[in-house]
């Protein structure tokens, strides 16, 4: 009777330290996911602090490359970012407007939301190819500014329709009806109920996309880049240096001394923008979750 | 009037198809592009000699546009990087899904968010001067630009993925299984693994897809730290050139309308026609899930 208890209790241990060895391999996977993230933050901060300075971010370069700041490329980077936004923000909005509340031809939605789906899939680099093809040849843009914000809206566009769409999807239907029980048309509900009430959603959605736009480099490299220009960009058909291009050409392209140096600098300037921007949006984020009223 | 109110349609009403159509018109459009600007190749090299030639060498007399010693470089840093990805991921999914307290997931999940926002250009740099030293050190190698640096980093990008989809899929499980578990006398840990996982298996089965799908189209990471050896790898510490590393790699330095120049849209072609198979494959997976 008392042999058979004790077994039974060291089958028990045994079942509970599995559990504790279980448990503490998860704790273990999540460690090393924030230590990986936490090394590569902290290694790019130390060595890039040493570079950036206030002349870094508000200079052109100078002397090939390894001498002066970074500025025409953090203007490209912004300007590639808001001409993405431009094109794919309207466009994405009226889409997810679309799909959650006007959609009937469930023919139609199917094959659109495959659409939406594969393209937020394509590998970027084949983004570029298409673009250097469509818009720098076919429509004779050239490499341009123009190019590569069209090219960055189009791959940004699945992730503001999928943000957007979850946004006006959390607004609650007693809402909706509501609104149309007034007598509003289906229009004046989207436009003054459904729309304001999930506009934070949007916004993050936004502020993400800016994020991603912000930092890719395979499709900008065919499409809109270049490594060194001595003006600032004066029109949308101007090439453009950028920030995430600068830091892979000064790795790959010539071998001066110092080009490391300032790599560092500019991708602690990349990531402090990215993260900053990711922030924000995730900021965003929790307060209106806290703010909400139903 | 009332109901001509009802009745009338705004403008913006009106194009909103128009705009929900933009991205299947964009889609068809890759397409389309890829297919016109590949064709010409096969002018110069059969599809099967183009798909299994093991010689990529496109700037000879009479180039040889062979991509199978790029594809299998491809393979080799997607799956490295999804062994690596995979535990890790699903590991830490697990953890925010059923261990972590609400304060600790409010930190964990946008901790990965922003692993999932840095450029993966940051992370090709962070690969050459900090990963490549150590692979080197540790493995002895002649250079630690190698496969197997580009598949650590590759995983790490890739981890996000793998942990959102495969979060989503065991938080979705309900409390009537686990509930089930415990009372059969089954502890927490046990109602996890026999219980729970197998139940999200296909959400996590989607992760793993998208997760690979993403790997294979990376581009900057693998162009700076693969190493970019054209010859059919022989293990993952030798360096080698996936198919996306050739292409940003080559097309700034071929001339326009050369076979080669259509070879690196074919590759383009290639790598978009995996990518859809892959999101299809995982959009039925997760089609099948909300049937049951």
């Amino acid at each position: 009777m008392f042999k058979k208890a004790m077994d039974k209790f060291k089958k028990m241990d045994r079942r509970t330290a599995a559990q504790d060895a279980g448990f503490l391999l998860l704790k273990l996977c999540v460690l090393t996911v924030i230590l990986a993230l936490g090394t590569l933050i902290l290694f790019i901060t130390l060595k890039g602090f040493k570079v950036v300075n206030f002349e870094f971010i508000t200079q052109s370069p100078t002397d090939g490359m390894v001498h002066g700041g970074i500025f025409p490329a953090i203007l490209g980077t912004f300007l590639l970012s808001i001409g993405a936004l431009i094109f794919a923000l309207p466009t994405g909005v009226l889409t997810a407007v679309w799909l959650t509340e006007y959609a009937d031809n469930q023919r139609f939605v199917r094959l659109v939301r495959i659409g939406i789906n594969s393209l937020a899939g394509v590998p970027s680099i084949v983004f570029g190819l298409f673009g250097m093809m469509f818009f720098v040849k076919f429509m004779q843009f050239g490499v341009c500014l123009l190019s590569g914000a069209l090219v960055l809206g189009i791959l940004i566009l699945p992730t503001i329709i999928g943000a957007s769409e979850e946004a006006l999807l959390t607004v609650p239907k007693a809402f909706k009806e509501a609104s149309l029980a007034l007598g509003a048309t289906r229009w004046e509900t989207m436009y003054k109920v459904i729309l304001p009430n999930s506009v934070s959603g949007i916004i993050t959605g936004i502020i993400l996309s800016v994020g991603r736009a912000a930092g890719e480099t395979a499709p900008i490299l065919m499409t809109a880049a270049t490594f060194y220009t001595a003006r600032l960009p004066n029109s949308v058909f101007s090439k453009v240096m950028a920030l995430p291009y600068h830091i892979y050409a000064l790795m790959t392209e010539g071998s001066r001394k110092g080009q490391t140096e300032i790599a560092y600098g500019t991708a602690l300037v990349l990531l402090l923008l990215v993260l900053a921007i990711n922030s924000v949006a995730i900021f965003i984020r929790i307060r209106a979750r806290r703010e909400r009223k139903w | 009037m009332a109901t001509h109110k009802g009745m009338r349609k705004n403008f913006i009403e009106w194009i909103l198809p128009l705009t929900a159509s933009v991205s299947l018109v964009f889609l068809l459009g890759i397409a389309c592009t890829l297919v016109a600007a590949s064709l010409p190749v096969f002018k110069s090299v059969t599809l099967q000699g183009f798909l299994f030639g093991k010689e990529w060498i496109p700037t000879a007399e009479t180039p040889s546009l062979g991509i199978w010693s790029l594809m299998i470089a491809s393979l080799y840093v997607t799956l490295g990087a999804i062994i690596f990805a995979l535990p890790l991921g699903l590991g830490s999914a697990v953890y925010i899904a059923e261990l972590a307290s609400p304060t600790v997931k409010e930190v964990l999940k946008p901790v990965m968010e922003i692993l999932a926002g840095i450029p993966s250009v940051v992370f090709g740099f962070f690969g050459i001067v900090f990963v490549a030293p150590i692979v080197q050190r540790l493995f002895h190698l002649d250079t630690g630009l190698c496969g197997f640096t580009a598949a650590i980093i590759l995983g790490i990008i890739v981890i996000p993925t793998v942990a959102s989809i495969s979060e989503d899929a065991v938080s979705a499980i309900s409390k009537d299984l686990r509930n089930a578990s415990y009372a059969l006398g089954a502890n927490r840990w046990e109602t996890i693994i026999k219980a729970v996982l197998p139940a999200a298996k296909s959400g996590i089965f989607t992760s793993i897809i998208l997760g690979i799908s993403r790997a294979l189209g990376e581009t900057m990471t693998v162009l700076m730290v693969a190493g970019g050896a054209v010859k059919i790898p022989t293990g993952l510490f030798v360096p080698m050139r996936p198919i996306t590393a050739t292409i940003a790699g080559e097309m700034g330095e071929t001339v326009v309308g050369s076979p080669h120049y259509h070879a690196l849209f074919a590759m383009g072609l290639v790598l978009f026609i995996i990518n859809i198979i892959f999101n299809l494959v995982a959009d039925r997976f997760q089609k099948g899930k909300r049937n049951v």
